[in-house]
C-alpha cells in the first residue's frame, strides 16, 4: 500500500490590505473615521506603524504616541497581524 | 471571586446618566456600604472656561475594556454589585461623564474599589473627550500626547 503524501501548499500572502478605525485626534488628523492600511503578508504591529505613517502622513505629528488595537485587546510591536484581525489606532485616552 | 453577570451593569450611553437607578442596582440587603462616584463636566481647567466636551468611544472595546476592569475589581475586593456607566456624546458643564456605583459588606472596600475603577478606567478605557473652549476653538485631550 502506498503512502499518500499530502503537500498543503501555504501560500503566504503577497499583501494584506488592513482597514483601521480611527478615533479622536487621530480621526481628526486623518480626517477619516476609517483608512486602508497595505502590509505584507506576515506582519508584525511594529511592520504596521511603519506602514501606517508611510501611507497616510497625516498621522505622523501624533504617530509615536498612537496605541494599536488588536481585536479590543492592546497589541505588542512583536505581534503578527492577521489578515482577519479587526485593527484599530488611538492616541493615549481621556474618559472619565 | 466571580462578578456573574446579574451582579454587573456595564454600560456606554448617549442618553443622561440616571444615578439613582446605579445606586439602586447595587444596594443589596447583604450590604453595608454603597458608594456612587460621578465624574463630572468641569467649567474651568487651568484658567480656560469649557463650554462643552464632546465624548467619543470606540464601543466594542470600551466594554470589553470596562467588563474587565469590574472582574479585576471583584478579584480584589468583596464587591456584591458593580455598576460602571460612561456617557458619549455632547455634555455641558455640570453633567455626569460617568458613573460608578457598587456595594461591599463594609465601607473601607468600597472607597478603595470606586478609587481603582475609576482610576484604571481613565488610563485603559478607549474613551477621548474634546474641549469646546469658550472661545470657539476645540481640542481632543490625550494625556502625554505631543
Amino acid at each position: 500500500m502506498k503512502t499518500a503524501v499530502i503537500t498543503v501548499n501555504v501560500r503566504k500572502t503577497e499583501h494584506m490590505k488592513i482597514t483601521v478605525k480611527l478615533f479622536a485626534r487621530a480621526s481628526q488628523l486623518a480626517r477619516a473615521s476609517e483608512v486602508e492600511v497595505e502590509v505584507d503578508g506576515g506582519a508584525s504591529v511594529a511592520d504596521f506603524r511603519k506602514a501606517l505613517e508611510a501611507q497616510h502622513p497625516k498621522l505622523k505629528p501624533i504617530a509615536g504616541s498612537l496605541f494599536v488595537a488588536i481585536d479590543s485587546e492592546y497589541s505588542s510591536d512583536d505581534q503578527v497581524i492577521l489578515e482577519t484581525a479587526q485593527i484599530a489606532c488611538f492616541p493615549p485616552v481621556s474618559g472619565g | 471571586m466571580q462578578l456573574p453577570s446579574k451582579n454587573r451593569l456595564v454600560e456606554l450611553t448617549d442618553q443622561p446618566i440616571d444615578a439613582d437607578t446605579l445606586t439602586q442596582f447595587v444596594t443589596t440587603p447583604l450590604s453595608g456600604a454603597v458608594i456612587l462616584f460621578l465624574g463630572t463636566v468641569r467649567e474651568l481647567t487651568q484658567g480656560k472656561r469649557t463650554t462643552a466636551l464632546d465624548y467619543d468611544a470606540y464601543p466594542e472595546m470600551a466594554l470589553a475594556k470596562m467588563n474587565e476592569l469590574v472582574s479585576e475589581t471583584a478579584e480584589k475586593w468583596p464587591v456584591q454589585k458593580i455598576a460602571l456607566v460612561h456617557r458619549t456624546g455632547h455634555l455641558e458643564p455640570a453633567e455626569a461623564s460617568v458613573a460608578i456605583a457598587l456595594s461591599c459588606p463594609h465601607r473601607g472596600d468600597t472607597f478603595d474599589a470606586g478609587r481603582f475603577l475609576i482610576d484604571e478606567l481613565k488610563v485603559r478605557v478607549p474613551i477621548w473627550k474634546k474641549e469646546n473652549w469658550s472661545d470657539g476653538t476645540t481640542e481632543w485631550v490625550h494625556p502625554s500626547a505631543e
